[in-house]
């Protein structure tokens, strides 16, 4: 069927967790790595690539459109294009979903399409207050000018603006994704206990995957400058318990919230990529997909019912395809926060909620826990924003290809109140 | 006007333009790089001859070749000069006509771009203002020391008015370059600029009338001072330096600068002709003939790789090792998009690691330079590379069946245009390629540790080695700026079957009770960088063993000492004991003993007989490469011109003790004590 669209082959880094201060690479050099090192295992050379698509959520600001600057980096050469692509947490996803859309239009064959964020390197803004005063200050030329600026100066100016904590707070509703999260909890009654399980759940899942080497295919290790060998993804802690987790305090309602770090995706470098190509490009160079993107999704709902995305985007497909849940033989639902996954869980199995979002008579009925997830997610992983919505369409490929199942789908919530999705097939 | 808007000579064009701005440009006929030979020279004092008749409002002196500005004095016909004389009287020619240029009324500005050197940069030096091309290869330089002859046509004089007095014995006793930037710093020219704005930064600037840039105060107390009251001190402090690296017997130049710079304004046609710093004096040493040779056979070198339309784009390096992991690097750094494979990712961060360093150092502070060069540097411990390589080397430990497993691998892989090389040096070429289904693909890459520093690359010939493959190899190490000297398939090749020799005898005196701080200075006193045993503990004392015994072949019994080292895991260097204790990367020496030329002879003798040796069995093609091969690869004192031509030059009754020791070899010679 023409139209079609292949994952060729796909490659990540590990996902490092940002500790203090900026970690060893920034967006670029973790982007360049993994692609390099996918582009080295191709038949084919960089410079036949049509185009490369990078979502990116939080770019330096040297670097906006970091999908060229990467492409250039990579040795793709000047003549394949590099764009970026912005959808908050879905920006990865997005940059699958443009290279599906050239390849179905014919623009492209061959596409490198993926995500990054490397949220440690995020910048320490100046408020607006103090950009007003600086504006001031170089625009008074006399002496007397001068002067009078400076007495309007208050060191309360230098406080910075966290850009991070920007880029996680909703400019609509001004509520902080975490608290999003705490929205959902309390609409469906999410304990703290229940979030707490499916962390502690996360971290183990995680961790029996990396003992299995479920991840050794999809990661590329990195070395840093100063010979620094990065293999796996470090924020997994094999020590996660019930005990310890319930230790930490509310981080976004503080006090009386139930949201904690804990039980919340982790602040994350990290980059994933995959090889899109039409059928023409996969038989001239003689490639050998792993599977087919079949269907893609995207919603929209209240921003600060965010987390609930997934059920938006996924319902569509379900319908268009006349699937039930159990015919899905693999899930990917990014963990943003514990709470946004459960209560995602529940809306499908709650009958009311789809009745009123979506005129459903009954809801289809939740995901099995044991085909969701089955390795772990962004809360044991961590969730460098733009990288996560490439990975787990990747990852769900490699469960596919594992397990032997047929179809997959992968879906992500969207700070913003969105929700995306991706039906895929695995080519066996 | 009554003067025509243009002139042309054979190597020089004069054009002028209606605002009164003359541009004279170089572009020397039938040469790839401008030098200033006799006939040049003439041509340019007719020029100036025109431009005093009808003065321009401003000249610019430029070049009409893109690749740089001017190569320097035509180092041909220098060396054609057989008397003293006539090298005083191209002294004056040079220093004479640059007089004339820096004493012209109207303004002048040489605009630089690519190479200025020597007699080149003594030009611009002439110039009231001189502007940079900001590119990387704008390299000014006064590298007449290397040649063992000084700047005579106003290098001494006008760089140390330019640049202050520290800076310019710097740049004259070391030869180094500067590049544009640097040169910007040092007040070496006006202005460093881009490209695109070369031609009307040098109309801007040649019409602008501007004095030259002002120091600050207290910098230009100092500099008149030191080329005042100080210059004493100065030169004086300089001598010093000059003498940790360079004996005077062995190079008279450096110290002829310094001389001529503090006591006769540096004007070398004002020494007395008795004087260790006179003209005659440094052309009568046999150092700058001897030097001068070298360059020659560094441009035969060079010549091996001419028209040879190969470009390698990609490089796959099996072997993550310190010579693997170096040879990675330097082609990452000359561009080339390289894969570095070994058994893990563990085992390549330490290359990595390494390899940023040296781009740190090569990249001088230019971020994305860096960035580029370890981008181009990927760590492939699959070896996914090998498959698109334009060149794979294997740089893997010395075991033949490793080697030969590999290589049957490789050539299932690779493009079947590939180049396949093998950097071993002690196994045979033969029995790898055996293992190919085309034998004649494999040839070898053989590198010199350290490969960022030592420029020589042996490209090996196997019996089957296939012509084209070997051709390209050659390429491939031009491309990477090494200089390339094909050798023949036989043990040690040539540079480390005259090292190996030389080692051991090194080492049986150390055996006979001599220190080996003793035998090393008398070896680094006779010009070597390093000394022998030294270089045992460099090379690491396992090695040192093996390769003995794959050279000795005939069963000469390794020395105890290094017998027991070994045997005590006292490796050298790595482990850090060997002959010497190593800290901190340095051998820790003590006081050296006497000793006399007797011993430098008895030393080198086995050498000169295994270079000898190498060209009797063809290994080289002839004495002069052999020379070339032992200097590049080795740093063998150049002053001698290389172990051969000394050995000629100074009769074998000298060097190495009778003829018959030579004959003998080490072996021989050893059994004499």
């Amino acid at each position: 069927m023409s139209g079609e669209v292949f994952i060729v082959d796909g490659a990540r880094t590990p996902f490092l967790k940002a500790r203090t201060g900026p970690g060893p690479f920034t967006a670029a050099d973790l982007a360049t790595a993994a692609g390099t090192a996918l582009l080295l295992r191709q038949p084919f050379a960089p410079e036949l690539l049509d185009e490369v698509i990078l979502g990116c959520a939080s770019p330096s600001a040297d670097e906006v459109n970091i999908g060229r600057v990467v492409a250039l980096r990579m040795g793709c050469g000047n003549a394949v294009p590099g764009w970026t692509v912005m959808r908050n947490c879905a920006s990865g996803m997005q940059a699958l979903d443009s290279a599906i859309a050239n390849i179905r239009c014919g623009r492209s064959g061959l596409v490198l399409a993926g995500g990054v964020d490397a949220l440690s390197h995020a910048p320490l803004l100046f408020s607006d207050k103090m950009v007003r005063w600086l504006a001031g200050w170089y625009a008074a030329r006399t002496p007397g000018q001068k002067l009078a600026a400076l007495k309007a100066f208050r060191p309360g100016h230098l406080a910075p603006v966290i850009g991070i904590m920007k880029g996680l707070t909703d400019p609509v509703v001004g509520q902080m994704m975490g608290q999003t999260a705490e929205n959902l909890a309390f609409g469906f009654g999410i304990t703290r206990e229940e979030m707490d399980a499916l962390a502690v759940d996360s971290h183990r899942r995680v961790a029996a995957a990396q003992d299995a080497g479920h991840y050794a295919d999809e990661i590329v290790p990195l070395i840093g400058r100063d010979g620094t060998v990065f293999a796996a993804d470090d924020g997994v802690r094999r020590d996660s318990s019930m005990a310890g987790l319930a230790k930490l305090k509310p981080f976004f309602d503080k006090k009386y919230g139930r949201v904690t770090a804990g039980n919340s995706s982790q602040i994350s470098d990290g980059a994933a990529w995959l090889l899109l190509a039409s059928a023409e490009a996969v038989e001239r160079h003689g490639l050998r997909p792993l599977g087919r993107i079949v269907d893609s999704q995207w919603a929209g709902l209240a921003p600060e019912q965010m987390g609930l995305g997934p059920v938006h985007a996924v319902l569509p497909i379900l319908q268009r395809h006349g699937l039930a849940p159990d015919d899905i033989d693999a899930w990917e639902l990014n963990e943003a926060f514990a709470a946004q996954v459960i209560a995602c869980l529940r809306a499908f199995g709650d009958d009311e909620y789809c009745r009123t979002h979506f005129g459903l008579e009954s809801a289809p009925g939740a995901p099995d826990m044991a085909r969701l997830n089955v390795d772990g997610g962004a809360v044991a992983l961590g969730h460098p924003v733009g990288a996560s919505g490439a990975r787990i369409v990747l990852h769900l490929l490699h469960v596919l290809r594992r397990s032997g199942g047929r179809r997959g789908l992968a879906s992500i919530c969207i700070g913003g109140g969105q929700g995306g999705a991706m039906l895929v097939e695995a080519v066996q | 006007m009554n003067h025509p808007m243009q002139q042309d000579w054979k190597h020089w064009t004069l054009r002028r333009e209606a605002d009164g701005l003359a541009w004279l440009e170089i572009d020397c006929a039938g040469a790839a790089a401008n030098t200033l030979s006799a006939e040049v020279m003439a041509e340019f004092a007719q020029a100036l001859d025109e431009l005093d008749r009808h003065p321009p409002g401003a000249l610019v002196i430029a070049s009409g070749k893109a690749a740089g500005f001017i190569a320097g004095a035509d180092i041909e016909e220098f060396s054609r000069l057989d008397a003293p004389a006539a090298a005083r009287a191209l002294v004056e020619r040079g220093w004479n006509l640059f007089n004339r240029l820096a004493a012209v009324r109207y303004p002048t500005l040489a605009l630089i771009r690519g190479h200025c050197l020597g007699g080149g940069l003594e030009l611009a030096l002439a110039c009231r203002y001189r502007l940079a091309v900001d590119e990387p290869a704008t390299k000014l330089a006064l590298p007449e020391v290397m040649l063992g002859i000084v700047p005579g046509w106003g290098g001494m004089l006008r760089l140390p008015e330019a640049i202050g007095p520290a800076a310019a014995l710097d740049m004259m006793l070391t030869g180094k370059s500067v590049d544009a930037r640097k040169a910007k710093r040092l007040g070496l020219v006006d202005d460093c600029v881009p490209l695109r704005v070369m031609a009307s930064a040098a109309r801007i600037v040649a019409l602008s009338g501007a004095t030259r840039r002002k120091l600050a105060l207290h910098e230009r107390i100092l500099r008149r001072a030191m080329n005042g009251p100080l210059r004493g001190k100065v030169a004086d402090k300089a001598r010093k330096q000059t003498a940790a690296k360079a004996a005077r017997e062995h190079y008279p130049a450096p110290y002829a600068i310094i001389d001529i710079w503090e006591k006769h304004q540096g004007n070398a046609l004002a020494v007395p002709a008795g004087e260790p710093a006179s003209l005659e004096a440094i052309l009568a040493s046999p150092t700058a003939k001897n030097l001068v040779r070298v360059f020659f056979l560094q441009e035969r070198l060079k010549a091996f790789g001419k028209d040879i339309d190969f470009t390698p784009r990609r490089v796959h390096v099996v072997g993550a090792g310190v010579m693997g992991g170096d040879i990675a690097a330097v082609c990452a750094l000359r561009g080339m998009r390289v894969t570095l494979q070994d058994q893990s990712v563990e085992r390549i961060a330490p290359a990595i690691q390494r390899a940023m360093k040296l781009f740190e150092r090569r990249t001088k502070g230019d971020a994305r330079a860096l960035r580029f060069a370890l981008d181009r540097l990927t760590p492939d411990p699959q070896g996914h590379g090998a498959a698109h390589a334009d060149v794979i080397i294997e740089a893997i430990f010395e075991d033949l069946e490793a080697k030969r497993s590999l290589f049957a691998g490789l050539e299932r892989r690779a493009r079947p245009d590939a180049v396949l090389a093998t950097n071993t040096s002690s196994l045979r070429l033969e029995d790898i390629a055996s293992v190919l289904q085309d034998p004649s693909r494999l040839v070898g890459i053989h590198f010199f540790n350290p490969v960022p520093q030592l420029p020589l690359v042996e490209v090996v010939r196997g019996a089957a080695s296939d012509a084209e493959m070997l051709r390209r190899a050659t390429g491939f190490v031009r491309a990477i700026d090494k200089l390339p000297l094909p050798v023949e398939s036989a043990p040690g090749f040539l540079v480390n079957a005259v090292l190996g020799p030389y080692m051991l005898e090194a080492l049986r005196c150390v055996e006979e009770g001599r220190s080996p701080e003793t035998v090393d200075a008398a070896l680094t006193r006779f010009g070597m960088p390093i000394g022998p045993v030294e270089l045992v503990d460099t090379v690491g004392l396992d090695i040192a063993l093996a390769a003995g015994k794959a050279l000795a072949g005939e069963g000469a019994a390794p020395p105890q000492r290094l017998l027991q080292l070994v045997s005590a895991g006292k490796l050298g260097r790595k482990s850090g004991e060997g002959y010497y204790r190593w800290a901190d990367g340095r051998a820790q020496k003590g006081e050296a003993g006497a000793f006399d030329a007797e011993l430098v002879d008895r030393i080198l003798a086995p050498l000169l007989a295994a270079a000898e040796r190498c060209v009797r069995d063809g290994v080289v093609a002839d004495a002069e490469l052999a020379d070339a091969g032992v200097i590049f690869g080795t740093g063998f004192a150049p002053h001698t011109g290389g172990p051969l031509h000394l050995a000629r030059s100074l009769g074998k009754t000298r060097i190495g003790g009778a003829p018959a020791v030579a004959e003998r070899g080490g072996e021989a010679a050893s059994q004499e004590n």
